[in-house]
């Protein structure tokens, strides 16, 4: 095998978004890894400057068609901090089960069409499901649960238009919701079955050293609220973000990178998330991950499907918890008077945490905005992992080392970016 | 009548990407109420759940293939397997090709179904279609009618008439 070799993946499947990557081995050792980004830069904090603050929820919703909620709810947080509003009660439930809509839809997919795969030897999802009809057809049943949340909670399954700083424009009957209790319920066994069912696959070893950063928070297993703790002392409010962190642009990439000043690289998304909050995980979340012998900190990045898993469990839980306990609000939305501010918010999305901050003027018009997503926090411990990883597998031909560096990106569930979509072919026909 | 579903696929706000969504809102006041013709954002997964019931089913896409902007490509997906690529570099998590692939591997996929792709050519944030694009819906209307009229049932009902 030769001494100098370039692994390149133009493409890569089964991430969300456009991305590629390259290595580039020079004589047998790791010389270059770079994930590349070549999905034009979206603008988005451009296009916020000079829009009223009530349009942000819609407008970054639109950054991302597998979290959009994450999106809303940073946005709404941020705002509603810039304003000097609170939301709680029902209507902060309600948040919370939209979360919870979008963290089942997300992970069920990962799971099994996106993970799955790579673990059972198949080269996607489409030939996996000739063999194993029932995991793909319990995939889309746990999608369909989540999707069915975000229709009923966000009026719509993907990019949902019912969220508003203040709340909601319109909030469901307790009979509404009650519809999702009985597939709730089934999701619920699904998800079990899913984390039994991610226990009995092989993961490749390797251990990260990064530092694992996210929410925590006094009661709950993190999602729209907390403050940013990681393994190494972290313990800071959204407002203190930016003295902490700092983003800076990669030439071979059009996302920026995130990083923790002072630190080598930081980790966020669910095995952050879960070494961080195992304490808080519901009942049966609980005795899944103690069933499955899912470690604490769990720090094999291959593993973290089951994280995912045991995080599926959990969002069904929560998801029966809010609806059992729903008590339909008086009002849709607080009110929301306009005045000049800034607001600072952090959420877990799916893969993440995911921080906004607003800048408003005196008439609420958006002077500044900067988001900072899950995905460019990640890709400086995305490189990192791969120059390990490649380093520790050169006896790989090219083929089965390329393999296992997408499935290695595959970890991370990147959402490279996205709200597009189009049909891409090899051969025209006409 | 076979129930049947024109589904328009497609982000409105994403230049191009929107000519689905353009042909279904155009196509829909042409047809009879025994065809269905619904706008979706192109999620793989919940396409299998979108065309349950519906024996046949035409998903109307923005198509990426290298071919002039506005031309149009119709694909018999129940003939043979979609192509490899077809939605291979999709930024939706299970592209169009995929969800009818993993449809027919799950023996899910409708008695009938076929993929009307537009050639498209810009997706840029708040653009409006192209003119090509935009030229090209017309065109697509008028396949789709002649598809689903005059190939498929016309014949179907001239039979049934004459047996009657």
């Amino acid at each position: 095998m030769s001494a100098n070799r370039t692994l390149s993946v133009p493409y890569l499947a089964r991430v969300e978004g456009e991305g590629a990557m390259h290595v580039r081995i020079k004589d047998g050792r790791v010389e270059n890894v770079e994930v590349r980004i070549f999905e034009p830069p979206r603008f988005f904090e451009a296009f916020l400057r000079g829009r009223m603050f009530l349009e942000a929820p819609d407008i970054t919703a639109r950054i991302c068609g597998i979290c959009p909620v994450a999106y809303q709810m940073s946005a709404v947080h941020a705002l509603e901090a810039a304003l000097g509003i609170q939301v709680d009660g029902p209507l902060r439930d309600l948040r919370r089960l939209l979360y919870c809509g979008e963290w089942i839809e997300s992970h069920a997919l990962h799971v099994y069409m996106l993970h799955a795969p790579d673990f059972l030897g198949y080269p996607s999802v489409v030939h996996m499901a000739a063999d194993h009809p029932q995991l793909v057809n319990d995939a889309l049943a746990l999608k369909r649960t989540g999707n069915q949340i975000m229709t009923v909670v966000g009026g719509r399954e993907i990019h949902p238009i019912n969220v508003k700083v203040g709340g909601f424009y319109h909030t469901p009957t307790k009979a509404e919701l009650d519809t999702l209790v009985a597939p709730l319920e089934r999701a619920l066994e699904t998800a079990v079955a899913t984390a039994r069912f991610a226990a009995t696959l092989t993961f490749p070893e390797l251990t990260l050293h990064h530092e694992l950063i996210a929410l925590r928070h006094p009661d709950d297993y993190p999602m729209n609220e907390g403050r940013l703790v990681s393994d190494r002392g972290l313990d800071i409010s959204a407002q203190q973000y930016q003295e902490h962190f700092a983003e800076e642009h990669a030439a071979h990439s059009n996302a920026l990178h995130s990083h923790h000043k002072g630190t080598e690289t930081y980790l966020v998304g669910p095995l952050a998330r879960m070494a961080l909050n195992r304490d808080r995980l519901t009942p049966l979340a609980r005795r899944t991950a103690d069933e499955i012998g899912l470690e604490t900190p769990c720090r094999n990045p291959f593993r973290s499907n089951l994280v995912r898993a045991v995080e599926l469990v959990l969002a069904c839980e929560e998801a029966l918890r809010l609806i059992r306990g729903y008590r339909e609000p008086r009002e849709a939305a607080v009110a929301v008077a306009a005045r000049k501010g800034i607001g600072w918010a952090m959420t877990e999305a799916p893969r993440g945490m995911l921080y906004h901050r607003y800048c408003l003027d005196d008439h609420g018009l958006i002077e500044d905005a900067n988001i900072v997503p899950p995905t460019s926090q990640n890709l400086r411990a995305m490189e990192a992992d791969l120059r390990a990883f490649v380093t520790a597998h050169l006896h790989l031909d090219d083929a089965e080392l390329t393999l296992r560096c997408e499935q290695a990106i595959r970890n991370y569930d990147p959402c490279i970016s996205c709200a597009t979509h189009f049909l891409k072919l090899d051969v025209a026909r006409s | 009548m076979i129930p049947t579903l024109v589904l328009g696929i497609g982000n409105a706000d994403r230049g191009d990407d929107a000519v689905g969504l353009a042909v279904a809102r155009r196509l829909r006041p042409m047809v009879p109420d025994w065809i269905a013709v619904q706008e979706h954002g192109g999620d793989g997964a919940a396409l299998l759940d979108a065309w349950r019931g519906f024996g046949c089913v035409v998903l109307v896409d923005a198509l990426r293939s290298g071919i002039t902007a506005g031309d149009i490509v119709w694909l018999d997906a129940r003939a043979a397997p979609l192509a490899a690529r077809l939605g291979g570099n999709s930024t939706h998590l299970l592209g169009l090709a995929q969800a009818v692939e993993l449809a027919r591997a799950l023996g899910q996929l409708p008695e009938r179904i076929a993929v009307l792709g537009i050639e498209c050519q810009d997706f840029a944030w708040h653009a409006p279609m192209s003119a090509a694009v935009a030229a090209a819906v017309d065109s697509a209307v008028a396949l789709l009618l002649a598809e689903l009229h005059i190939a498929d049932y016309a014949s179907e009902s001239a039979d049934a008439h004459g047996a009657a």
